[in-house]
């Protein structure tokens, strides 16, 4: 019975893991990123929307950019899929 | 209907079919190879189960919750899991990705199925543990990420019940056509419809954060279209700028194409 429930919290654990960060961990810094900006610039409403969108386009570019230059590796270091 | 309201089941509408095409590839592998009443059941249960947790999830984000914590957190899950599925999207569509081939994940289920088990030998039920045990897997794991669509935007906009009844429709159009077509699924554009989705989620989770962090947005509701329209523009320049980096290299990621994944999602 502890088996199984400490099976199931690894499995949930991972699942969470997988979702958030899995192969591009510089997306979920990202966004914490741009939540920390626009919480920082809240009161500055222009300047904060536009922060926000520009670190969103920057870090999707950058992203995806990286996708592209660590095509080379083998299939194993993408790991499980969003 | 408000103009966030109509994009928000379009959202949740298109990422159920994403999934449920994924899923439903494996669940007619299953099918074919260890009988259809296992198949279905397992989906069937799947989906139940799907359902159920959204009702346990949903119900307390909304009532307990405070409404601008939720958006912020929301906004951050959705914009997470925007941004991964559109750079996915932008990856596959300039060529630096192979696409996601329901063909062959048709044929490796299979061909796994065969070598697990025979040709499916059901009991004196009628069941076959192993066909039902594969369904249910299939459809709760891709399953899950509607899940947390259906919960994200459902909750920050205070429409769980549309959200979940975009995803059923989803859910009950997407196993029709399948039925209908039968093993046709790898003609449905799913890169295009999962960029479409990419997009829809991240606009939402910009949107939602912004809103959250008291950074009201100019038009209200009418910013989710003019943030979509300029996450449109921006896809749009990011593939036409891999495919040229393609043009530069092309033996280089040509080769790399070769050596990595020939199903990955």
């Amino acid at each position: 019975m502890r088996g199984h429930a400490q099976r199931a919290v690894v499995a949930f654990g991972r699942f969470w893991w997988d979702f958030l960060i899995g192969d591009t961990p510089e997306l979920f810094l990202g966004v914490l990123f741009v939540v920390g900006a626009a919480l920082v610039l809240r009161h500055d409403r222009a300047v904060g929307l536009v922060a926000m969108v520009v670190l969103t386009v920057v870090f999707l570019l950058g992203s995806t950019y990286r996708g592209r230059s660590t095509s080379a590796p083998p299939a194993s270091v993408e790991g499980r899929a969003r | 209907m408000s103009t966030t309201e109509v994009t928000l089941a379009l959202a949740v509408f298109l990422a159920s079919a994403v999934e449920m095409v994924e899923a439903l590839t494996i669940v007619l592998a299953t099918g074919a190879i260890r009988g259809w009443r296992s198949a279905i059941e397992g989906s069937v249960a799947g989906v139940v189960l799907l359902a159920v947790l959204v009702g346990l999830a949903g119900v307390p984000l909304v009532r307990y919750v405070p409404i601008a914590t939720l958006r912020v957190v929301i906004g951050g899950l959705l914009l997470v899991l925007g941004l991964s599925w559109l750079r996915k999207a932008i990856l596959r569509a300039s060529g630096h990705r192979a696409p996601h081939d329901e063909d062959q994940i048709y044929a490796d289920t299979i061909a796994r199925l065969r070598d697990e088990g025979g040709t499916g030998s059901p009991g004196v039920s009628g069941r076959d543990a192993l066909g039902f045990v594969v369904s249910f897997k299939a459809v709760l794991l891709e399953g899950m990420e509607v899940v947390l669509i259906v919960l994200s935007l459902g909750a920050s906009a205070h429409r769980l019940g549309l959200a979940a009844a975009s995803a059923a429709v989803a859910v009950i159009l997407v196993g029709f056509v399948g039925v209908l077509v039968a093993r046709q699924l790898s003609a449905i554009p799913e890169n295009i419809l999962k960029m479409a989705v990419g997009i829809m989620l991240t606009s939402f989770g910009v949107f939602w954060v912004g809103e959250g962090t008291g950074l009201h947005w100019p038009g209200s509701d009418l910013a989710v279209p003019v943030l979509i329209a300029g996450f449109v523009g921006v896809t749009a320049i990011a593939v036409a700028g891999m495919r040229a980096l393609l043009r530069v290299a092309p033996s280089q990621v040509t080769a790399a194409l070769g050596e990595r994944e020939g199903v990955g999602r």
